[in-house]
């Protein structure tokens, strides 16, 4: 429920109270508050300035490769043709793809599934805590990636804690393949994102106004109408910044698939990766990366476009 | 404590159900440190198996002064490239979704785009860019980087917060007499607050952690933790890692413990929850 | 003693070779200028041997104050660095990478400031190609002569224009002895279905094709499509006996048992035996590859002079020896033997019997054909 600010009443106001409390920045303030236009661009021009510099103009060079092609020992040779394009989207990675946005997917369920709970205790039953709760979900990603991978892997293995427990409690008789499989790559994806949903999902819910809740049980609500009227509604923005944040890192992902998994669970990531390294075809690996965010992009502005753009103004 | 006024008998209740699961998520959350700690103590070159008790890790630490270097060259880049972003980042989030002007469609779109770039090709379109500019790499090559793929993280997290942010509250306040820098400061930088010590939280790890991008954009001596660890993986990741990550885990845990203390346990942000009455 | 100072100065400039970029304006004026005072300082101790080079021939020359070495992790002694650093009063800015591809990724885009890197035999092939090393002076590392003759004629640098080798090794089958009962000794045990699940390949793309072409009795330089293809067929019906593809994880898994068999270089399941003893190193007989990393200096490398020095100095016997000793990779340096313990001097996993020997070749870059694997591996891995 943003609106803009050409709030006639609150410019009246204030400059009228301007000259009693203002000093001289803020009157400056205040004579460029009514042209919205240069605040909001002043607001945004470090950022875009450092996104331009340091993100357009690189990404501009990659492009130029994106048309050139593969040298004798792995150059770029520039030129002018749409073959990687065409390349790019052959038949061969259908099936890639599919499973990267597949397991992306499943994994930002799993973290909206566990990120919503937690996030929502934190904020409502969080109290004096609440920062404490929030910085402990993030205080086990203060270690290396790598280590709590090889953890994961120590857990997971045929002779893991997993397979350990779960044979002495004569669950199971054989040790579980839990390892190098699309279980294990989800489980990565859906550990190393978690708090990128939660963090959020948080951002949203903690200015929720609890009155609301305890008014329409006070009317009767049961909790879970109550949640799903009220409180879910209400914080649609994070969960839509959660689900982008988790699902868009989680396709290109190459490391948890690298580390966790098998031979058949290549993902996008992977093959874009190979070609810059082992491959030595950045031409190719431009063209493949530039179909993937343009896949990405569109999928994005029709979400965000669906679900709620109020919100998001 | 719980911020509701009464706690009929079936609301706590309902609470314990949603403890129980949050308890379980923290218990997944910390599952693979508990057994990173235990292999710290490991007897052994590796992190595979177990080969016994030793304590000789917590020793070889703090003589390996490479890693432990590494360690502060990590921890002052992250924080200061979290502070830029943060900073910035809010600002344009700010920006973004209390006015409605002309380009803005356009920026908000553009938040997007760092987001869906492979960490690959950002990291190697970067180093060409800054090859091409003739800027030599180092420590603020990285920080650069880093900056540049952090901002839309914490822009999008801050939008969300400020998504619903109601703007009758600064009308009033500067009805009441305040005039535009109080207003921000008093109304609805509080307001933001939670959602930008999210964003910096979740930027802060991003930095801390990030291997591809530094790699490609870091100068001579210019290593950084994950650089040191990912170049360990071919011979051995040793139980040494494992021990700075608990000691890492230990400085956070005592500063947890001593904001809690010095804050006296009261709250730490002050947030909008009554609306102004109409 | 002017007239010395004006020769170390010309030499001294001489000698940093690269392309003028402002960078290398900026570094050449402040080395001469370091030189001018230094100049002064040597004259000063009467020649001043600690930072001079020993056995270089035609003079004396000075040593830059810092020289900054790219190596994979843990591949070298404790005592290497500091050694030369209190020898030759010169600091080592030490930096670690743990791919060829990333290394190449990286110089390739432009980063510079290293003065030795460390590539893998096919890779400097390819930096060659890209025009990304330069020539040594072979004057400054006179103990190029301990090595073995076939490190100085290897095909992919004969005389030692441009690579230096550091340590050398063979790629081969590691297994678990106590687990797997057939007897190890061809690339066959990697398709044996006894041991689904439990197999790990590599995920280089021209390794895990070498292991197929050696299978099927072709060469694993091959530019012949069809027999890629061939290939190619045969390690897509692999596919649903493995574990995964991995190039480093295997000795964690060969250690801890996940992984009974596993396509893996020398060192490495060595490294995987010293924490599981059943863990064995096999060549199988339809042959192998053997691979070198040898030291080279990037073109616009800082201190190439004092690169040289270093290289030399690694390949003092006792200092080569200390490293293999260390490591536990072969030596390509023939004088070492003496210093190096005879429990890896005998040891067949790091040092092969010669009948082995002749069994291994050396991987080359293709150049444009490498198109053709890089297709196949692509399909291999989607299919």
């Amino acid at each position: 429920m943003t609106k803009p600010a050409e709030n006639g009443m609150a410019e009246a106001s204030a400059s009228a109270i301007l000259g009693q409390n203002a000093g001289p920045l803020s009157r400056a303030i205040g004579r460029l508050r009514g042209h919205s236009f240069a605040v909001a661009n002043l607001l945004m021009a470090p950022t875009m300035l450092w996104l331009l510099l340091f993100l357009a103009l690189p990404l501009g060079v990659i492009l130029v490769y994106s048309f050139g092609g593969r040298g004798t020992y792995g150059d770029v040779i520039y030129g002018f043709s749409f073959d990687n394009y065409s390349r790019a989207f052959s038949p061969l990675w259908l099936p890639v793809i599919l499973r990267s946005f597949g397991f992306a997917a499943i994994a930002t369920l799993l973290t909206l599934a566990m990120g919503y709970p937690l996030a929502y205790f934190i904020a409502v039953y969080g109290g004096r805590r609440k920062n404490i709760y929030l910085i402990l979900v993030m205080v086990p990603f203060w270690t290396s990636y790598l280590i709590r991978t090889y953890s994961w892997i120590v857990i997971l293995r045929s002779q893991g804690v997993v397979n350990t427990l779960l044979q002495w409690a004569n669950i199971i008789d054989q040790p579980l393949d839990l390892l190098n499989t699309p279980f294990s790559v989800i489980l990565g994806l859906t550990y190393g994102f978690l708090p990128f949903m939660t963090l959020p999902l948080y951002a949203s819910l903690e200015k929720l106004d609890k009155s609301l809740i305890e008014a329409a049980w006070d009317l009767g609500a049961s909790r879970i109408w109550a949640l799903l009227t009220v409180t879910i509604p209400l914080s649609i923005p994070g969960i839509i910044a959660g689900t982008l944040l988790v699902f868009i890192p989680a396709v290109g992902d190459f490391v948890t698939p690298d580390l966790l998994g098998g031979p058949d669970t290549l993902m996008i990531g992977n093959v874009i990766q190979q070609q810059f390294l082992a491959a030595r075809d950045w031409a190719y690996g431009s063209a493949l990366s530039f179909s993937l965010m343009a896949i990405l992009l569109l999928g994005i502005f029709f979400y965000v476009r669906k679900v709620g753009t109020e919100n998001l103004a | 404590m719980s911020v509701f006024g009464r706690k009929p008998r079936d609301q706590r209740v309902r609470a314990k159900g949603l403890r129980a699961f949050v308890a379980l998520v923290y218990g997944f959350l910390f599952a693979p440190i508990a057994v990173l700690v235990l292999f710290s103590f490991n007897d052994s070159k590796r992190n595979a198996t177990w080969q016994g008790f030793t304590l000789k890790w917590y020793g070889a630490l703090f003589g390996n002064q490479p890693v432990l270097d590494a360690l502060w060259l990590t921890m002052k880049v992250a924080l200061i490239a979290t502070v830029i972003a943060t900073v910035f980042g809010s600002l344009a989030a700010y920006a973004l979704t209390r006015y409605k002007f002309r380009g803005s469609s356009m920026y908000n779109g553009s938040i997007y785009v760092p987001l869906v770039i492979p960490e690959i090709v950002f990291a190697v379109a970067l180093l060409s860019g800054f090859n091409v500019a003739g800027i030599g790499l180092s420590m603020k090559t990285v920080i650069i980087a880093h900056v540049a793929f952090m901002l839309s993280f914490v822009i999008v997290v801050v939008k969300a917060r400020m998504a619903g942010f109601d703007t009758r509250l600064e009308e009033a306040a500067m009805d009441l007499g305040a005039n535009e820098l109080q207003t921000f400061f008093y109304v609805t930088l509080p307001f933001m607050l939670p959602g930008i010590l999210a964003g910096a939280l979740l930027a802060f790890v991003l930095s801390f952690d990030d291997f591809v991008i530094t790699f490609f954009n870091s100068g001579v001596g210019n290593t950084t933790l994950p650089l040191k660890v990912y170049s360990m993986v071919k011979f051995g990741v040793t139980p040494e890692i494992n021990a700075i990550s608990v000691f890492m885990l230990l400085i956070s845990v005592v500063m947890l413990l001593a904001s809690y203390k010095l804050q006296g346990g009261a709250p730490t942000v002050v947030t909008a929850k009554e609306p102004a009455k109409e | 003693m002017k007239k010395m100072d004006k020769e170390l100065r010309v030499m001294a400039l001489d000698g940093l070779a690269g392309p003028m970029t402002r960078r290398g304006f900026i570094k050449r004026a402040g080395a001469a200028g370091l030189l001018v005072g230094a100049s002064g300082f040597i004259a000063a101790c009467g020649g001043g041997e600690t930072t001079t080079t020993a056995a270089a021939g035609g003079g004396t020359q000075e040593l830059a104050k810092e020289i900054y070495f790219y190596n994979w992790s843990d591949y070298i002694a404790e005592d290497t660095i500091p050694n030369f650093q209190e020898e030759f009063g010169v600091k080592v800015v030490y930096d670690n990478y743990s791919s060829n591809d990333t290394l190449l990724a990286k110089l390739q885009s432009g980063a510079t400031g290293y003065d030795i890197i460390v590539p893998t035999d096919y890779m400097i092939t390819t930096m060659l190609g890209l025009d990304i090393l330069q020539e040594i002076d072979l004057d400054n590392v006179p103990n190029v002569a301990n090595l073995y003759q076939r490190f100085r004629e290897a095909p992919f640098d004969p005389g030692n224009k441009y690579s230096i080798p550091w340590q050398w090794g063979t790629t081969g089958i590691g297994y678990n002895s106590a687990k797997v009962t057939d007897w190890v000794d061809s690339w066959d045990m990697l398709w044996n279905e006894a041991y689904s699940g439990k197999i790990t390949m590599m995920s280089e793309i021209r390794d895990v094709f070498a292991v197929a072409l050696f299978r099927l009795g072709y060469s694993p330089n091959t530019r012949d499509a069809a027999q890629i293809e061939e290939a190619k067929q045969m390690l897509i019906e692999q596919k649903s006996l493995l574990k995964h593809y991995t190039s480093d994880t295997y000795i964690d898994e060969l250690a801890s048992e996940d992984a009974w068999i596993s396509h893996g270089w020398s060192g490495d399941v060595f490294q995987a035996q010293l924490e599981n003893e059943a863990v064995m190193y096999s060549v199988p007989n339809e042959g192998s590859l053997t691979w070198v990393d040898s030291m080279c200096i990037p073109k616009d490398a800082p201190s190439k002079h004092t690169a040289e020095v270093f290289m030399n100095y690694i390949h003092r016997p006792e200092v080569a020896a200390g490293i293999s000793n260390y490591v536990y990779y072969a030596s390509p340096n023939e004088a070492a033997e003496e210093f190096i313990s005879s429990e890896i001097l005998e040891d067949p996993q790091i040092y092969p019997p010669q009948e082995t020997m002749d069994k291994l070749v050396f991987l080359e870059e293709l150049g444009e054909d490498t198109e053709l694997y890089n297709t196949a591996y692509q399909e291999l891995r989607a299919s």
